[in-house]
């Protein structure tokens, strides 16, 4: 399908989100989205599908005719469908009624038959999804392939992906480029958005690049990759060098830790980690490595072992013990488990430190929220709802409620939705902490950020954890092939 | 910001006129005149002071117990149980005065340790069906509704059968206590202003704890959040029994006010529902304290102006639930609009 975007407005207020963008995109192409964090891309594709309005005088024009959409149900009747930056779903339920929702005409479904045409399309697409099981067993990139075929039998001919590929492993990745590669044929269009330079530049046929609401400009292939970061960003930027860390007293180690969770055990890990240092985990998602990071915040208690933090045995003791000690942990699910929708970003500035006393301290509250707008470069107001702001946005929100100072940092994907310059500029916050003598240990998807920020790696696959090995001396292909499965024998698992 | 609280208020009033009107509407289907009902009822309410001191007895159970729910719906709460911990008020306070029935102490002293006994004893009975929530996965609804029928059966059990007045026992409550034991009522009128005074001292306090001090911001996040509430350091369980706990001192008060200072006894329908109007006013307010005290007074205003239909016009006294109920429907209904209306507009 045809979908022509005509002079699109909208204003929240007095943020000019999206500033007369005016973009064509043919039948059958793979249409790159790029911005910086708080560019506008979310809104703009919000408006595409329905999920909000635009200002008046915006069109939209689908084959030619001109529609108006004030609904996704409605956007879904012309043929337009998103995956959402923020996946929705509703997790307590089996992946059929997921796949059966929304569907006209479902309201006593023929069970029997929809499980035939789920197998049929989840066998054409290559994915391996149980109809019977349930959405919240799911990881994020099966959840993404199940609203890829929920979409498709709902008939969608647009599909809009707001960054679909952070949080899902490598070969979830190919396997969700191969399927979005086959849709041009059937002159189905595809929108993508995302911040990674290199997916856009492998899949997507054309490119536009927004900045501050605004269209500036659109590329076609062959990508030259500083090009299209100076139009994002109006200026070059360059990857700091890599420093080596000089380690210093232990602050967390694990004597025999054994994990167990519903799905997963582990066994006698052994591990310190000291001052100043940074610690990558490695791993596709469910390999052990959100079990291993939650028993370090004290979330979930070994079933054996000892835990020290700081010289302190905190073995079998809670969350708010770890706490004490300074031990902070930022969740992946910023919306659910990280930040609370309704209050501002004051609100959560005074929540995160710990607040004694009675009586709100309003004035030094502004103080301190104007201070972290500034220091972590947020888009938004001390009196912001923390859910108007841009997905990266709220990541430098997260980053933001970090307390100072802390002994150890626990971070799951710490960078995941934000763009280029904000990732460099978030790592440097980061690392002067590290430099103050605190330690971090973060998850990441990403090989390429592992081994550019950490010290060493853990690697993680089914329940086995590696040796940490030297960020110096392992390779993006070492860590590819371990997480794999491969190549174990050579290093050698920490319980061995 | 202004601009949407001017929305708000204006949708509000849309609201109250739609109300209006679906009730005329219904009265006129019966052959009666909406507007002499509506003069009745302004007449039964505002129309002498005597009336209005009435007014006055409904409103301040019916503030304290929004005052209390205003606290737990922050915590994301929804304490239905606020009927029976107003009975298990009423119920400690009687028991409290019963104990010090041949004592000596002075007056002023044996009303104080009632009403706080009244306090204590909703708070207990909130804070089982927050035990509940908490430690054994009830719902709050369900355990909250479950106390209040236990609640009602509670007191008819006491008023038949251990408090039960000598002779015959009777729907008409436990035997009164002496004129002593009442909190001063202004002369010639039933109203207390003691009461008045407590009443609307709590929602200033209500006001203040969840406006201005960090107990009532990490409610809010608890309430509007759990899970990254506690992960951002809130004893998250604490504080929805802390709430719990407030809310059923609050709603404790309320059963202790009508003891003390209105029937001077047990009767069987203490509460008079004061509870779930109270849940009325509450959404109808939409969880803002600063609203409480006007809504309040109209729904009390209400409820003691239809008194006078039944004799002025032949028509039922439930009048008012109905207008009540309607009023709250549609503020929520147009509430839902103005969002709608908001997020097409420009404005946020
Ligand atoms: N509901 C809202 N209310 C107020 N402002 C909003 C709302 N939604 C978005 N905005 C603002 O609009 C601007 C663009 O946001 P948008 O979500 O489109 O950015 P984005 O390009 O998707 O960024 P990111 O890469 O961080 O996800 C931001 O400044 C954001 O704060
Ligand atoms: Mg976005």
């Amino acid at each position: 399908m045809n979908v022509e975007l005509k002079n699109i407005n909208k204003h929240f207020g007095k943020v000019h989100a999206n500033k007369d963008i005016t973009l064509n995109i043919p039948s059958g192409t793979i249409q790159g989205i790029l911005g910086e964090n708080g560019a506008g891309k979310s809104t703009l594709m919000k408006i595409l599908s329905g999920f909000i309005q635009a200002d008046s005088g915006s069109q939209i024009i689908l084959d030619g005719k001109s529609v108006v959409m004030n609904s996704p149900a409605d956007a879904i009747q012309y043929g337009i469908g998103m995956l959402h930056q923020d996946p929705l779903d509703f997790p307590p339920m089996k992946i059929l009624d997921n796949f059966l929702l929304g569907i006209p005409g479902s309201f006593f479904p023929n069970r029997k038959e929809a499980t035939q045409d789920f197998n049929l399309l989840a066998k054409e697409y290559g994915f391996s999804l149980d109809p019977e099981n349930y959405v919240d067993s799911l990881t994020v990139g099966e959840r993404q392939q199940l609203e890829i075929m929920r979409l498709l039998f709902l008939g969608v001919r647009v599909f809009i992906l707001d960054e679909p590929t952070t949080g899902i492993s490598a070969a979830q990745k190919e396997k969700l480029f191969t399927t979005l590669k086959k849709f041009p044929e059937q002159a189905m269009t595809v929108i993508f958005v995302s911040h990674k330079l290199e997916d856009v530049e492998s899949l997507c046929d054309r490119v536009a690049v927004l900045r501050a609401g605004q269209l500036v400009g659109t590329l076609n292939p062959p990508y030259q990759t500083k090009k299209i970061v100076e139009m994002m960003f109006g200026k070059e930027i360059t990857l700091g060098e890599r420093k080596p860390a000089n380690v210093g007293e232990p602050v967390l180690s694990f004597d025999n830790i054994s994990l167990e969770d519903a799905r997963l055990r582990i066994k006698n890990i052994n591990l310190e980690v000291r001052e100043h240092e940074v610690i990558g985990l490695a791993g596709m998602e469910g390999s052990g490595q959100d079990l291993f990071m939650r028993a370090c915040a004290g979330l979930v208690r070994p079933v054996g072992g000892k835990i020290q933090l700081k010289g302190q045995d905190l073995s079998g003791k809670s969350y708010h013990a770890f706490k004490q000690v300074g031990v902070n942990f930022l969740p992946a699910a910023r919306l659910e488990e990280g930040l609370i929708p309704g209050l501002s970003l004051t609100d959560h500035f005074i929540l995160a430190e710990q607040p004694r006393g009675i009586f709100i301290d309003r004035i030094a509250g502004q103080r301190l929220a104007e201070e972290r707008i500034q220091s972590f470069n947020i888009r938004g107001t001390p009196l912001s709802p923390i859910e108007s702001l841009s997905g990266g946005n709220q990541q430098r929100a997260e980053l933001a409620l970090l307390q100072n100072p802390l002994s150890l940092i626990l971070l799951e994907h710490p960078t995941r939705g934000l763009d280029i310059e904000s990732v460099i500029y978030i790592w440097s916050k980061l690392k002067e902490r590290c430099h103050h003598g605190t330690s971090i240990i973060f998850i990441s998807s990403d090989l390429e950020e592992i081994l550019q920020y950490s010290d060493r790696v853990l690697v993680f696959f089914s329940g086995k954890v590696s040796q940490p090995l030297d960020a110096n001396k392992t390779s993006v292909e070492e860590l590819g092939q371990l997480i794999g499965g491969k190549g174990w024998a050579e290093i050698g698992d920490t319980h061995a | 910001m202004l601009k949407s609280r001017f929305s708000g208020l204006l949708f509000q009033l849309i609201a109250l006129a739609l109300s209006f009107g679906v009730v005329s509407l219904i009265l006129i289907s019966i052959d009666a005149s909406p507007s002499e009902a509506f003069r009745n009822m302004f007449k039964g309410s505002f129309g002498e002071m005597r009336k209005f001191a009435e007014v006055l007895v409904a409103f301040v159970p019916l503030l304290l117990v929004t005052a209390g729910l205003l606290v737990t719906f922050s915590a994301g709460l929804w304490n239905i149980g606020v009927e029976g911990q107003v009975v298990l008020g009423a119920i400690a306070t009687t028991w409290v005065y019963r104990y010090f029935l041949e004592s000596d102490l002075p007056p002023a002293l044996i009303i104080t340790l009632a009403i706080l006994g009244g306090m204590i004893g909703g708070a207990i009975w909130a804070a089982f069906t927050g035990i509940l929530k908490v430690f054994g996965g009830v719902n709050e609804i369900f355990g909250g509704l479950g106390l209040n029928f236990v609640a009602t059966a509670l007191t008819i059990y006491l008023i038949f059968g251990p408090w039960k007045r000598p002779g015959v026992a009777s729907m008409s409550g436990t035997i009164p206590f002496p004129d002593e034991f009442s909190l001063p009522l202004i002369e010639n009128l039933r109203i207390s202003p003691w009461a008045l005074g407590i009443a609307l001292i709590a929602i200033i306090i209500v006001f203040f704890l969840l406006q201005g001090t960090y107990f009532g911001l990490k409610l809010k996040a608890v309430g509007k959040n759990f899970r990254a509430a506690y992960l951002l350091g809130i004893p998250t369980w604490q504080y929805s029994m802390y709430s719990f706990l407030i809310c059923g001192a609050l709603a404790g008060l309320a059963g202790a006010m009508q003891v003390a200072a209105v029937y001077h006894r047990l009767i069987p329908s203490i509460s008079s529902g004061y509870g779930y109007l109270g849940l009325m006013v509450a959404m109808l307010i939409n969880y803002q304290a600063i609203w409480a005290i006007p809504v309040a007074l109209f729904f009390a205003a209400l409820n003691i102006g239809s008194i006078q239909l039944p004799i002025v016009m032949k028509l039922d006294s439930s009048l008012s639930g109905v207008l009540q109920g309607v009023l709250v429907l549609f503020a929520l209904l147009v509430e839902g609009a103005r969002q709608k209306f908001i997020k097409k507009g420009q404005n946020t």
